[in-house]
């Protein structure tokens, strides 16, 4: 069978992993408005800080440490756009570089392997031994964290805070005079952001058993596709639907990656793929805009062709006389 | 009460554009007191109103409110118990949330505790907001799930207005809130105003371009020019003031200036004491 459920199920696990870093793009794109940058190199962060306590014996522990170390990354990048007033883009780019030599010193090589190493997948893979979903552990997994994570954000976001975050989003002078500090708000957000982007690269660490130095290149881009695919299926709904969709979008994006592999697509095609899709999805509105322009345009010149043929006449006759 | 002593502010300092926007402003405004500010563009109004909120701190002087010290408190905190209300529409509200959400950030801004963060709106609440909402009589309260950028400026302006007075500001600064309205809403959103200010007392400040709003709308009014008060009448010698006087006044106040700030204070009556 060229589509086979064993395909599915893993774009679907994968999918759901990443789309762990599609939500703390919902909250730091689309709910926050900052552009945040670091994702690559915290992601990358996440999963190097997860293995490293997951090799020394402490599975659990390995996924909160996953995540203050995306939190300690956060809180930098935020430090940076707020008190140090740098472009949110260039305070991204900046502490994306950084993090690479950070992640090198915390894995003291380039690769980690983890293939006897114990992890929250080997946990639950013993826990569901004997049960029908034996063969899809993997798959328990990522759901568990990203139904916990949705839920969570699902709540915060109508928390005072969550929605003074939505607010310096959507406009920063009503902020100020609404008694929120909006430099309390960046922070806040970028730090919960980290904090997902980096468990999700412990997950996905722990899932494909081994931990690569580059595994983050492109990390951004791919995350962002998934947000939009998810966002443009929704449309502008409620927060709730609108976590389910990015969930949604980036399984979505998996499964056509997925297909795309099976029709022998090298690799290292998918990061043109995601650019593209990312690049087509964020010119929409103004690819529109030109293709209603040219419209307007070709209707007009064909009536004013006729007006010019009846000028013509009119002249013509007035000529003549 | 509010109370500012030898307030200065020079913008650009040390460049050609150097412009001193307040001038040793000392200004008292008791409990309960509405005050209506009138001045030629560049008289430091916006600028008053920026000093008190927090925009930016003053460089020299004291602000108090109520006899605590804010002249270097930030403006997040001040927004406690200030209201600010802008000429922009736009300002006041956040676009892409929907109206409950909006008037939800309002209302919890007066939440206190170490909860106060992950506080959230209860059912209860929105029926309070629903009922506020009606108080507009804009059919607002049937579209509380409706994001405020559907709603036209006057109706953002209201709904500004209902966010800055949900809780009772301690001081609420209206500047030009209504000038960029079409003449049926502005006043529309003009008796709202006076009617939710004195129904809870509110010490409020309105900047304002109309001269007699100026001095139709609450019980003092001051003019200012030049980053000065040139002008603070009230009580019986306000009331018996018309249009004229107060142009007199000003060309006291202010000498030859006169000229090119009849043209900018209009005297235009609004449509509702046209109507009259």
């Amino acid at each position: 069978m060229f589509i086979t459920w064993a395909l599915i199920q893993n774009a679907l696990e994968l999918g759901v992993i990443y789309a762990i870093i599609a939500l703390a793009l919902f909250l730091t794109y689309s709910m926050l408005n900052v552009c945040d940058l670091s994702t690559d190199g915290c992601y990358t962060l996440g999963a190097a800080v997860g293995a490293m306590v997951a090799i020394s014996g402490h599975p659990i522990l390995a996924l909160f440490a996953a995540m203050g170390a995306g939190i300690c990354s956060g809180f930098i990048n935020a430090f940076l756009q707020t008190r140090m007033k740098v472009e949110s883009m260039l305070a991204g780019i900046i502490v994306n570089t950084g993090l690479y030599t950070v992640n090198i010193l915390v894995m003291g090589k380039s690769t980690l392997s983890m293939n006897d190493t114990t992890t929250i997948f080997t946990m639950m893979k013993d826990l569901l031994k004997d049960t029908p979903f034996a063969g899809a552990y993997k798959l328990v997994v990522a759901l568990l964290f990203a139904v916990v994570i949705a839920l969570f954000l699902l709540l915060f976001l109508g928390t005072r805070l969550g929605l003074s975050i939505r607010a310096t989003g959507d406009n920063i002078a009503m902020v100020k005079s609404s008694s929120i500090n909006p430099v309390l708000t960046t922070t806040v957000g970028l730090c919960i952001g980290g904090a997902m982007t980096g468990l999700a690269g412990c997950l996905l660490g722990e899932y494909q058993k081994s931990v690569d130095i580059n595994m983050g290149t492109g990390m951004v881009t791919v995350a962002l596709a998934s947000l939009i695919i998810g966002e443009t299926l929704v449309g502008k709904k409620s927060v709730a639907v609108r976590i389910i969709g990015v969930i949604f979008g980036s399984c979505l994006y998996r499964v056509i990656v997925a297909i795309a592999l099976r029709f022998n697509l090298p690799a290292s095609a998918l990061k043109l793929v995601s650019a593209v899709i990312v690049a087509v999805a964020i010119s929409m509105p103004a690819i529109k805009e030109i293709i209603l322009l040219r419209k307007t345009k070709l209707a007009a010149m064909r009536k004013h062709k006729e007006m010019a043929v009846w000028d013509q006449e009119q002249r013509g006759g007035s000529a003549s006389c | 009460m509010l109370k500012m002593i030898d307030v200065c502010k020079t913008f650009h300092k040390g460049t050609v554009n150097e412009k001193v926007a307040l001038d040793h402003l000392s200004l008292t405004v008791k409990d309960g007191d509405f005050v209506t500010i009138i001045g030629s563009n560049g008289a430091g109004k916006s600028t008053t109103f920026n000093a008190i909120c927090g925009g930016f701190f003053v460089d020299e002087g004291y602000i108090g409110l109520d006899g605590e010290d804010i002249t270097f408190v930030p403006e997040h905190k001040r927004s406690k118990y200030i209201g600010h209300l802008f000429q922009d529409p736009m300002k006041g509200t956040a676009p892409n949330m929907t109206i409950e959400e909006n008037l939800a950030i309002a209302y919890l801004r007066a939440s206190k505790g170490q909860h106060a963060y992950l506080s959230r709106v209860s059912k209860k609440d929105k029926e309070n907001f629903r009922e506020a909402l009606a108080q507009l009589d804009m059919g607002l309260e049937d579209r509380m799930k409706n994001p405020v950028g559907l709603l036209s400026g006057g109706q953002r302006q209201a709904l500004t207005l209902l966010m800055a007075t949900l809780v009772t500001p301690k001081l609420l600064l209206l500047d030009e809130h209504t000038a960029a309205l079409d003449p049926g809403t502005a006043d529309k959103v003009l008796s709202l105003t006076r009617r939710i200010v004195s129904e809870r007392g509110i010490t409020c400040m309105m900047v304002t371009h109309n001269m007699n709003q100026a001095l139709a709308l609450g019980n003092r009014t001051l003019m200012m020019n030049d980053g000065k008060i040139v002008l603070d009448v009230e009580g019986e010698e306000r009331a018996g003031m018309t249009v004229n006087d107060l142009l007199a006044k000003f060309a006291q106040g202010a000498g030859s200036e006169l000229d090119n700030d009849r043209i900018l204070l209009s005297t235009q009556k609004t449509v509702s004491e046209q109507k009259n």
